[in-house]
């Protein structure tokens, strides 16, 4: 028994993960969305009016690496949360149903590690969910519109290298903007045994927050729901880029991980394993 | 020496709310022993594992594991354990060996060079290597109750802890395993075995504890064990009035006219036992020919394990409530 094995169960829950049915179906479904609004874009005989539809939909026949960002734009509110709150409920609660957990506890895995790795491996999944959203609709708006100069909100035009170089940290920011929910996520999944209430308590929430955000009349708490700045990401398509609204995201969420992550971390440490 | 002993706990202690599913325990389990722990269903067996395993925490009292404190120093002491705690689980949507895998990547001192090695050595032991890649899904249940004896032996073992391993064997699966226990401990392996079912583990345990409604009832070699029934005198006689007059007369007590299921009896045949009480079968036998009482048949019973614990546990099989 000479040789430890650190990283090991990191790339074994990864491996797990990727390789499961429901992770590439929920990966499938977020790479039809920019494809279903491209194709809808271009079967439709009138031009698409600034200011209908999602934000950034008029310019997706101009160019066609918009589709990217108006999927983001479209999958921020629902699909992406949906997805997250799957994977993010099921970390602990899923093994817990399938009485798995027992056996990585007694192996033994330790608690911490498990919850670290189990953290780490939904922040993957956050990471590669909203690169599937902007692949696919680079990907179907190359195909499907023309591709060249991007005009920015700011006026400016770049080059499209520079507006993949952008688009990908609109990614970033998205992912980012995950983080707070994430670690509520894995807060409730050690709250119970039965990963679909697990999930679904996830997704509640964050339409909860998104809900409350919109109400004016509780505008006082809008700066601290973990949806606030999910939407902040046009500060990526101005010149120079402003990064305020990053900031304030990479707070607000480092807040939530420190919070909910303590939650999870004292709730699991000393939680019974009875199932 | 704490350190001779593979489990102690002391006072051991699990309350839920006002239930207490274990109620102050004292195992003691040398090291080398095939330990059975006996108890009806719902006697409190598996939470008592949990508790020593870690997986719950005490509400009063004290776990030794190999000579070491529990939950404090799990992760200094539980690679060297293999363990079945309530049922075997697994991914179902993993196939055996990659399940196998996954676990032992969890256990942090299994070296990762010989794990595939491992892997295909644990199941070739349960008899599984024509299964290994087939999903777990796909299971039977016998399958996956050798797949969780897979997982316990994946690496070499200080002690096992096998809770109610023959579940979902059929008889043939059952002898396998225990031709497994046997070979595990002259190895020098600490098993210890827990089931409803006596029969089971008589055959392969040195030593034996009882539970009944959380409490640990008996304790020790399984000698011990047996030992704690009184020999029965049993006689077969067509007088069994008069015969059981005679067992009173000599001062036997709890002289009985037992039911004759199952025997090849006659009408005319009954079956009296009476408790030996330190009387010498013979002289008993002596006694009853001399009052003209007719013996067909005269035998000692040393009584067997089952009617220890039944004794012990009140409740025999049935469900403790």
């Amino acid at each position: 028994m000479s040789r430890a094995d650190g990283g090991g169960l990191l790339v074994s829950e990864l491996v797990t993960m990727f390789r499961r049915r429901r992770t590439i179906a929920l990966l499938s479904v977020l790479a039809a969305v920019p494809v279903l609004i491209a194709v809808a874009v271009k079967l439709s005989t009138s031009d698409v009016q600034p200011g209908d539809g999602p934000a950034f939909l008029d310019r997706v026949s101009q160019n066609g690496l918009f589709v990217a960002v108006t999927a983001l734009v479209v999958s921020i509110p629902l699909f992406l949360p949906l997805a997250i709150g799957v994977v993010a409920g099921d970390t602990i609660a899923g093994e817990a149903g399938l009485g798995t957990l027992r056996y990585l506890l007694i192996a033994p895995v330790g608690r911490v590690r498990l919850l670290l790795v189990k953290f780490a491996s939904s922040i993957a999944f956050c990471l590669a969910a909203t690169v599937v959203v902007a692949v696919s609709g680079a990907i179907i708006g190359a195909i499907l519109f023309p591709v060249g100069r991007v005009t920015l909100l700011s006026g400016s035009t770049v080059s499209p290298g520079n507006a993949l170089g952008r688009a990908a940290l609109i990614a970033g920011y998205v992912t980012l903007s995950l983080l707070g929910m994430t670690a509520i996520g894995l807060f409730v999944s050690t709250l119970t045994e039965v990963p679909v209430g697990a999930m679904a308590a996830v997704v509640v929430l964050a339409i909860a927050s998104q809900i409350l955000d919109s109400i004016p009349q509780v505008s006082w708490i809008h700066p601290w729901l973990f949806s606030h700045e999910w939407l902040g990401f046009a500060d990526f398509m101005r010149d120079p880029i402003s990064w305020t609204s990053t900031q304030r995201d990479a707070l607000l969420q480092l807040g939530y991980v420190a919070v909910f992550g303590a939650l999870a971390y004292s709730r699991f440490t000393t939680k019974d394993v009875l199932s | 020496m704490s350190t001779e002993l593979a489990i102690e706990t002391t006072g051991l202690v699990k309350r839920f709310g006002h239930h207490a599913a274990v109620d102050g325990i004292d195992l003691v389990v040398p090291r080398g022993s095939v330990y059975g722990f006996l108890g009806p269903n719902g006697s409190g067996k598996t939470t008592t594992i949990r508790v020593i395993l870690g997986l719950a925490s005490a509400s009063a009292g004290s776990v030794r594991l190999l000579g070491t404190a529990m939950p404090h120093d799990a992760r200094n002491v539980l690679w060297r354990v293999g363990a079945l705690v309530e049922g075997p689980a697994f991914y179902p949507y993993l196939s055996g060996a990659a399940n196998l895998r996954r676990y032992d990547t969890a256990n942090r001192q299994a070296p990762k060079d010989t794990r595939i090695a491992r892997v295909d050595f644990a199941l070739e032991r349960v008899g599984l290597s024509h299964a290994a890649g087939k999903r777990v899904r796909a299971y039977s249940l016998g399958m996956k109750q050798r797949l969780g004896i897979a997982a316990a032996l994946l690496a070499p073992r200080d002690l096992l802890v096998l809770d109610e391993p023959t579940n979902g064997l059929d008889p043939q699966g059952t002898r396998e395993v225990r031709a497994l226990v046997r070979s595990l401990a002259a190895d020098g392996t600490t098993v210890f075995v827990s089931s409803h079912l006596l029969a089971e583990v008589e055959q392969i345990c040195t030593h034996v504890g009882v539970m009944s409604n959380g409490r640990l009832v008996s304790q020790g070699t399984l000698d011990t064990l047996r030992g704690q029934t009184r020999p029965r005198l049993r006689i077969e006689t067509l007088d069994p009035a008069k015969a059981m007059k005679v067992l009173d007369g000599l001062g036997l007590p709890d002289t009985r006219l037992e039911s004759a299921d199952g025997r090849p009896d006659t009408a005319d045949s009954h079956l009296v036992s009476a408790d030996l009480n330190g009387v010498a079968p013979e002289d008993a036998c002596v006694a009853l020919v001399a009052a003209g009482v007719r013996v067909r048949g005269l035998y000692t019973d040393h009584g067997s394990l089952e009617d220890s614990f039944v004794a012990l546990t009140g409740e025999g099989f049935d469900v403790a409530g």
